[in-house]
């Protein structure tokens, strides 16, 4: 259930880690309003499927738009909306399995266009919604309902792909801070190209992180998530590419570059290129 | 001898200049008057293998591409050997004498058109020479070619007087080795030249001046054979602020995206054939399910798989009309003539904005690249419906029930008021997710009762008490109707029953077949899968059916339909 909506019959976990990101999105979404000085409806949530993916019913206070449409197919849904309406600011909710799964193909082609849209990745490292199934983020040997002697493959390292596909906007966090988190998601929604915000978003009920990331710094344990040092320089690729090399989580922006998105090259075919009424075309089929 | 009408083959390799030749004759003959179709056939490589176009010339408008050939042109001796069974009995075929010779005494001649074009000066010019040949062959007036020829060659260009010249003199010298053969294979009576403006188009150019015409603002595709053209066509044509035309990376991204811009307020196409349909299927739920307004073109070709990439199959309508998992069934519309493409396409848009949802329009290979020359539509006269946009108080509920006796609730647009979700889950009256049976059941209904909304397809019922009805769907249309026609002819009690819409059938088309007793679906796949669509309706049909990969010829037609009134009268 919801607060808006005492009918709907999802809930999250207690504990999840995707009420750290929706607080953070809902940070974000207001401040893009409250900066831009436009009415909600001009933020749409495109969801994919899975626990993550119930994030647009759940938002609350002022309503965006939503669309909560098939498994793996946020970013294609995203182009057509952004490609054909410039002016709305399009934000992709999704986790690891639809994302890096069966979404993965279209993460290239966004990349290649620089679609101008924000990814909030809730990265949980498991399916839980079917019930805790091994995903592409799932370490290997880990056991889990699908891989019960282990599972068998490397996992995906999520950023070392975003950064080698040439995402322009890339930032690492995880969900314990929802306000520091928030500033990551309004930058990637200002930013002009194609961006995405990878977040650890712990499962307490199949893959409880949260222990893992943050460490036990009383007992002398370290955790695996690590702030990025101050100097490093999100504008260098190559820089990017040998700080994510270091083992664990890290903490903050990786990448940025500025550069012309899918928008901008539409417009200057469309400055090129002299605009055809029906009957003109028309006209040319004349014997 | 007078006669109606002639079929000219130009037979060959790909990359021959074929299409040319068939498309230069066809627009001669249009500009005289005359009614023009032509048909092309090639393998799915880029250059090369066997390939054949054709034209069709009339004194009345074309409806297939005929029975026989009256004229070949064989460029090699495999082309001469493979379509010589298609003459028709006095036909006569020039080969390619710079390439190989057939023995003497047979009804065909020579030409060396390369030669003869080098002798003019203009190399480029031996389809001319050969252009030449044939219209001495069918007695078509050299003068209405050299109007062509001006017509083409005037580009403004320093060099044009030059190159029509020469055009002109091969056209002289072709027709001077076609008289000396001695041949002729009749005269073409004199053209009715129509009293309104024309246009020389493709199926797939009219679907997409169609769509244009009801107000297209977003196209997305990816290259398949035979739907690839309305890509190029598109992005090519579909220019302008807030037009967008684009390629993208899989049919699953096409569907997705014009999912994505059907949301967000506009009017959004792809086109595809057979496979991408397959790869479509779970988005076309989608809209279905969240009442998206999109339409989706499947040029069908053979299949399963790969299939027959460039070859003529009405193999997809199961796919088509129940694509999707779950309780779906697509309305359809599925044009018989190049004209018709284009009406319907601009139909298609309209109707996806009346229902909010997806609507698939079916097309076919053999209707796709074919040319015909069609009345100019006027585009005062299209009919453009858009959206009705919720412009209220936010809090709307766009999925209420609707049992189709009231208006069909507005859609809010991103950007306006009434925010909701879109969703392809099961959903309550804003578009959170539900499992309770109450949404399923009065959504379920409400997704179907929108059907209603669906009319104003052309249809046509003719003799419907007759003892034996044919009706064809889609691009059996043409050769059909011409198998009717003769039939008619020949006083045969036989009617006729068509309709562009698939799905919904319109009513008074329901009604007519429902009341037969005998209905013959021609069609081209193996199931006859039209025929037992309409069985499941209570409709006496059956089909004739034919899966070679070409379209029916209408004297096959005649030929199966006398033999089941054979039989009939037997009994």
């Amino acid at each position: 259930m919801s607060k808006r909506n005492p009918e709907y019959d999802f809930v999250w976990c207690p504990g999840c880690g995707d009420f750290g990101v929706r607080r953070a999105l809902e940070f974000a979404l207001q401040d893009y309003i409250t900066e831009h000085e436009k009415p909600h409806s001009h933020n749409v949530i495109v969801a994919g499927i899975g626990c993550s993916g119930n994030m647009v019913h759940l938002i609350e206070g002022d309503q965006p738009f939503g669309i909560h449409g098939i498994h793996g197919r946020t970013l294609p849904i995203a182009l057509g909306i952004k490609s054909s309406r410039p002016d709305l600011n399009t934000v992709i909710v999704a986790g690891d399995g639809d994302f890096l799964s069966i979404g993965a193909e279209h993460i290239g082609p966004a990349a290649q266009r620089n679609l101008d849209v924000t990814c909030v990745i809730m990265d949980n490292g498991v399916y839980g919604l079917t019930k805790g199934q091994s995903s592409p983020t799932s370490d290997i040997g880990m056991i889990t309902t699908s891989t019960p002697h282990g599972k068998i493959e490397v996992p995906v390292s999520p950023l070392n792909h975003y950064l080698t596909v040439g995402v322009s906007y890339i930032a690492s966090y995880y969900s314990s801070k929802p306000k520091i988190l928030a500033k990551f998601i309004k930058e990637a929604m200002d930013h002009r190209g194609f961006s995405i915000v990878h977040v650890q978003s712990p499962c307490t009920t199949y893959n409880d992180t949260y222990d893992l990331l943050k460490g036990k710094p009383r007992e002398g344990i370290p955790g695996l998530a690590w702030d990025i040092p101050d100097d490093h320089d999100p504008n260098d690729l190559s820089c990017a590419l040998n700080l994510i090399q270091k083992p664990g989580i890290p903490l903050g922006l990786i990448y940025k570059m500025e550069g012309k998105t899918l928008e901008d090259r539409q417009q200057e075919i469309r400055n090129k290129v002299s605009e055809k009424t029906v009957e003109s075309t028309l006209s040319e089929y004349l014997i | 001898m007078q006669k109606k009408d002639f079929v000219i083959r130009f037979a060959g390799e790909g990359g021959q200049g074929l299409v040319t030749s068939a498309d230069a004759l066809a627009r001669a003959a249009t500009s005289a008057g005359y009614f023009t179709q032509t048909f092309s056939t090639f393998p799915s490589q880029i250059m090369g293998g066997p390939a054949s176009s054709q034209v069709r010339i009339s004194t009345s408008p074309v409806l297939s591409s005929g029975d026989g050939v009256d004229v070949l042109v064989a460029l090699n001796q495999y082309a001469y050997d493979h379509h010589e069974q298609d003459l028709v009995e006095n036909g006569v075929t020039i080969y390619n004498a710079e390439e190989y010779t057939l023995p003497d005494g047979g009804n065909y001649f020579g030409i060396k058109a390369d030669e003869i074009a080098k002798s003019t000066g203009n190399a480029r010019a031996a389809n001319m020479v050969t252009i030449g040949a044939v219209a001495n062959l069918i007695d078509f007036s050299l003068t209405e070619v050299d109007n062509f020829i001006k017509k083409r060659f005037n580009r403004g260009r320093d060099n044009d007087s030059e190159i029509i010249r020469a055009n002109i003199q091969s056209v002289r010298l072709g027709a001077e080795v076609a008289s000396q053969s001695g041949f002729s294979v009749g005269k073409l009576d004199n053209p009715v030249k129509p009293d309104y403006e024309q246009i020389m188009v493709t199926g797939n150019s009219a679907i997409s001046l169609g769509a244009l015409s009801a107000g297209l603002d977003y196209y997305v595709g990816y290259p398949i054979s035979p739907a690839t053209t309305i890509l190029v066509w598109m992005e090519n044509n579909l220019i302008g602020s807030n037009k967008f035309a684009y390629q993208v990376s899989s049919e699953i991204e096409s569907i997705n995206a014009i999912i994505g811009a059907g949301y967000a307020g506009k009017k959004a196409m792809t086109a595809t054939a057979g496979p991408g349909i397959a790869l479509m299927s779970e988005g076309l739920g989608l809209a279905w399910m969240a009442e998206i307004p999109l339409v989706v073109v499947d040029v069908q070709r053979g299949g399963p798989a790969t299939g027959l990439p460039t070859k003529s199959e009405q193999s997809d309508l199961f796919a088509c009309m129940h694509p999707a998992h779950g309780d779906v069934k697509i309305p359809i519309l599925a044009p018989g003539s190049v004209e018709e493409c284009f009406y319907a396409a601009a139909l298609a848009v309209n109707w996806a904005e009346r229902y909010q949802g997806p609507v698939i329009l079916m097309s076919e290979m053999a209707q796709a690249d074919r040319g015909e020359n069609i009345p100019k539509p006027n585009l005062d006269k299209i009919k453009v419906e858009s959206r009705n946009v919720y412009s209220g108080d936010n809090g709307f509920k766009r999925y209420q029930s609707w049992d189709g006796t009231n208006e069909l609730t507005p859609m809010p647009i991103p950007g306006g008021s009434g925010a909701y979700v879109a969703n392809g889950s099961e959903h309550d009256e804003i578009g959170d997710t539900t499992h309770l049976p109450i949404h399923h059941i009065r959504l379920t209904e409400r997704r179907f009762n929108k059907l209603k909304l669906l009319d104003g397809a052309h249809y046509e019922i003719e003799n419907e008490n007759s003892q034996l009805i044919i009706s064809p769907w889609g691009s059996s249309k043409g050769p059909s109707r011409e198998a009717y026609e003769r039939l008619l002819d020949d006083n045969y009690d036989i009617g006729w029953i068509y309709s562009v819409a698939l799905n919904p059938i319109p009513e008074e088309v329901f009604e007519a077949l429902k009341k037969s007793k005998c209905v013959l679906v021609p069609e081209l796949n193996y199931q006859g899968q039209w025929s037992s669509l309409l069985r499941q309706d209570g409709i006496k049909a059956q089909s004739i059916i034919k899966y070679d990969g070409t379209p029916f010829k209408p004297g096959e037609l005649v030929k199966e339909i006398t033999n089941i009134f054979d039989t009939v009268r037997k009994k």
